[in-house]
């Protein structure tokens, strides 16, 4: 008897509709599963025979045939099983064709029948409902997740046998009610620009970077607050759209990383791979292709220590999906495009001992040592870095000073401001901040008037600045003239901006 | 001078260049020793020939040195090094030439060959200007302030080429159009440290590099104690300017105690590990240094210089508006960092940077790596 039983796959961040075909016909007992399934799909014929007999139904000693459609689509993963099993029972008449139609099953089966939780529930149920889909069959672990798609019946299920008896109309129906104990905020909330004594240079310098979304470059020695103040950065990014969080949460929920009774993620993401990561772990990749650090900290920050310890070839590889705000990965049969709009910010020492920027005396490294260390920062990944802050150590005094220091919402709420105009500014041109800004743009957005012009020369004949500098200093500018709500970029604008091209000035020989 | 003896004197003379560089070669005793040697001798070629039984009747001699000195392949070695100064293209000084710098030669164990390049006058008056090679920006300031203005006033500035104090004295001296010498710890055809290629052909220019040391000589830690002899040996004075507990300027010092030479410290502040050593000379009885007209005093130098800053009297004559002289003169005292210039004189971050930029611009203020300003000396 032919059965078919609707489940979903997810490719990027996007789910797409999985029919089970099975078909049970007399013959040699047999289970064959078709449809590209990986290891994991091929092994879910164990997992469901045990489950469909330890349920308490008869598993058909007939030939049984399953096919996946599209059957040109790498399956991978357990969350099949559910869907596996439903095709089964249904096949063998325990459950009516009819009464499965309109829903979707999804979860990892154990071999007592018990539903297992599994990754990227939220793209899933957002395909389900785009596809008309009004019962959606979850691990209860999952069912959470799910109900951010308020359209969609979500029904978790504990295991085999309660998912079966609900379908016959046995078990009464019992829909996921938010009783509100989600354990909100993922990460950031919980630290605070008010943290962060002393330091107002730099503070000052991120309050740019986030109001113009600008990618930066912080360099200090050693244990002098360099993580402790790119870890607020997020905190002070305008709050997201409920688009943006839903986009977010996908994403995590594809890479599993979504915490346990989180249904949204509602606060910017912040990543910080460590250094050895490989170029696939940052942009993303994989035979089976998974998104990257880069995807996961979209729309948030993407933190790298030690910036001169990662690969280059994993640098390389950030260069582009930097520009474009996407990764695109391309395999056989199949091209995955994940979002991966971040903020950048990349710390490192500035010499080998670390102590270069410290009072003179401190610092070991040769004057060569220092050259050869800062050479492998520069390169096109430092063409990206709009910003460059140096960071000293706080003072003593400074950490016990109880100063009225202020926080991040009041920071949030000026940065808010400053992207509202630029968005404002930028309407139709698809650009949403003046770090997108395209050199063609520049005649347009960042015209200075003469003294400006002459402010600039100044500096790139007395500083010895690179050419890279020129347009990276007028970006920033001008965010610094729209925090100002400044229509013109004025002298004052400029200079401050051009005090954040430390690496371009020749004393640093870089 | 002899111009590596060759051609000037013919063969005659160039045979005894090689003689000279045997004998100075001879590391198997003290300097001082091989310096009584050739005066007993009077001559090296007379030591070269000089059999056991005379070198023996000397009674300067070890039975260990005797065998260096009749040692066959050092001989045969002495032929490579000749090639090797006569391929580096530099000057040879001979303890008995007359361009050999006269105070020098009045040491205890002076070097009995100079290899040297660019132009040493055997009578001009130089001081020493040494110190720490990891300093401060006050160190390295005064460094290059105090070498200044001994060069300006007819003074050649000695030092070492080292990094940190030595580089910004030889900087110092140049960038006032003086002469200065610079006394190597290696062979004169190296640069050491390399960064400093450029500072060493500068000072050929403008006054000598010379080196005790063959040509080829690598920079050895144990030659640079014994170079420092020649350095206060070389002056009339010695400046340490800043020299940590432990620091090789100190044996400078020593060095011109026993040969007789002034010894000048500047001061620092106390709690600077960088000024342990100099403030302890001072207190060991070191002539304090507050300005160059101190160290010109007991030189018996005329001078007009009074210790009065610079930069005090240009921000007298700048022109500048409310906020930007508050921020100058907060960085009267040494180099600032940006955050605490601006809660000292309660001006907004973007503010401060914005002006201090401009100073900058105007060529008043420096920044240095760390968000550290300061005035431009």
């Amino acid at each position: 008897m032919y059965s078919k039983i609707i489940s979903c796959g997810v490719l990027g961040i996007d789910g797409y509709i999985v029919e089970i075909e099975t078909d049970i016909s007399n013959g040699l007992p047999a289970f064959e599963i078709v449809g590209l399934g990986d290891t994991a799909v091929r092994e879910a014929r164990e997992r469901v025979r045990s489950a469909v007999k330890n349920s308490g139904y008869e598993f058909p000693l007939k030939k049984i045939t399953l096919n996946m459609a599209p059957a040109n689509i790498k399956k991978e993963g357990s969350s099949f099983d559910l869907a596996i099993a439903m095709g089964i029972l249904t096949s063998s008449g325990y459950i009516d064709q009819s009464a499965v139609s309109k829903s979707m099953f999804i979860g990892e089966l154990a071999l007592d029948g018990e539903i297992k939780p599994v990754k990227g529930i939220l793209p899933m149920a957002v395909c389900a409902h785009r596809n008309g889909i009004r019962f959606l069959f979850l691990p209860e672990a999952n069912a959470r997740e799910a109900s951010v798609v308020k359209e969609l019946h979500v029904i978790p299920v504990k295991d085999l046998r309660e998912t079966a008896a609900i379908i016959k109309g046995e078990t009464e129906i019992k829909y996921f009610e938010d009783d509100g104990s989600e354990t909100v905020p993922v990460c950031s909330d919980t630290v605070d620009f008010a943290d962060v004594k002393g330091q107002e240079n730099v503070k000052r310098a991120l309050e740019v970077a986030a109001s113009g979304a600008h990618n930066c470059l912080m360099l200090g020695s050693p244990g002098c607050g360099k993580t402790m103040l790119a870890r607020r950065l997020p905190t002070i990014l305008p709050s997201m759209t409920f688009e943006e969080a839903l986009e977010v949460t996908k994403i995590h929920s594809i890479a599993g990383i979504l915490p346990k009774g989180v249904s949204l993620v509602n606060t910017r993401p912040f990543r910080s791979p460590h250094h050895s990561i490989s170029d696939t772990g940052l942009v993303g990749g994989g035979s089976i292709p998974k998104p990257g650090e880069i995807s996961l900290a979209h729309y948030g920050v993407l933190f790298l220590d030690e910036l001169p310890e990662f690969s280059k070839k994993a640098l390389e590889a950030l260069r582009q999906p930097l520009e474009d705000g996407i990764i695109t990965i391309s395999r056989v049969n199949a091209s995955i495009t994940y979002p991966a709009r971040t903020t950048l910010i990349c710390a490192a020492n500035p010499c080998r001992c670390g102590y270069f920027l410290d009072q003179p005396g401190k610092c070991t490294c040769t004057p060569k040592q220092i050259q050869q260390y800062l050479s492998r920062l520069s390169g096109p990944l430092l063409d990206r870095l709009d910003i460059h802050i140096e960071v000293s150590p706080v003072k003593y005094t400074e950490l016990e000073s109880d100063k009225n220091i202020e926080n991040s919402l009041a920071i949030r709420e000026r940065v808010e401001r400053t992207r509202k105009i630029q968005i404002e500014r930028y309407k139709g041109l698809n650009i949403y901040s003046n770090s997108q800004l395209q050199p063609a743009m520049f005649s347009k957005f960042c015209r200075l008037d003469k003294k400006c012009r002459s402010i600039l020369r100044d500096v790139f004949d007395r500083f010895g600045m690179s050419a890279r500098a020129h347009s990276r200093i007028l970006k920033v500018a001008r965010t610094i003239a729209d925090m100002d709500m400044s229509e013109d970029i004025k002298p004052i604008h400029l200079t401050e901006a051009i005090q954040y091209r430390s690496l371009d000035r020749k004393a640093w020989n870089v | 001078m002899s111009k590596s003896g060759i051609g000037r004197d013919g063969d005659g003379m160039m045979s005894n260049i090689k003689y000279w560089i045997w004998l100075s070669s001879i590391v198997n005793a003290s300097p001082g020793k091989i310096y009584q040697l050739l005066k007993y001798f009077r001559d090296p070629a007379l030591v070269w020939e000089a059999s056991e039984a005379e070198l023996a009747a000397s009674g300067l001699c070890t039975k260990k040195l005797i065998a260096h000195l009749t040692d066959k392949t050092a001989r045969k070695e002495t032929e490579k090094a000749f090639e090797s100064v006569k391929k580096c293209d530099a000057d040879v000084i001979t303890i008995y030439d007359k361009s050999y710098p006269e105070l020098l030669k009045h040491i205890a164990d002076p070097p009995l060959v100079l290899y040297c390049k660019g132009r040493p006058e055997p009578d001009e008056t130089c001081v020493a200007v040494v110190g720490s090679r990891r300093a401060t920006w006050y160190g390295l300031d005064m460094a290059k302030r105090l070498a200044g203005e001994l060069a300006r006033h007819g003074v050649t500035v000695v030092s070492g080429m080292a990094r940190g104090i030595d580089s910004q004295a030889h900087k110092g001296a140049l960038e006032s159009g003086g002469r200065t010498i610079a006394v190597l710890g290696c062979g004169i055809d190296i640069a050491y440290p390399p960064e400093n290629r450029g500072l060493m052909e500068e000072i050929i220019r403008h006054g000598a590099v010379i080196s005790e040391y063959l040509p080829g000589t690598g920079p050895a830690r144990y030659n640079f104690p014994a170079r420092n002899r020649i350095i206060s040996g070389l002056s009339i004075g010695v400046t340490i300017v800043e020299a940590g507990e432990k620091s090789g300027s100190l044996i400078t010092a020593e060095y011109a105690l026993e040969q007789g030479r002034d010894v000048f410290a500047v001061p620092g502040n106390i709690n600077s590990y960088n000024s342990a050593g100099t403030n302890r000379l001072i207190r060991d009885g070191a002539k304090i240094v507050t300005g160059v007209g101190d160290i010109l005093d007991e030189l018996n130098i005329r001078h007009d210089t009074k210790n009065t800053y610079s930069s005090v009297k240009k921000l007298a004559v700048m022109k500048l508006d409310r906020d930007e002289k508050t921020i100058a003169q907060r960085l009267l005292n040494g180099p600032v960092h940006l955050d605490v210039i601006c809660r000292d004189c309660g001006i907004s971050v973007q503010m401060a940077s914005s002006i201090l930029l401009m100073l900058e611009l105007s060529g008043f203020v420096e920044q240095l790596p760390g968000k550290y300003y300061r005035l431009v000396e």
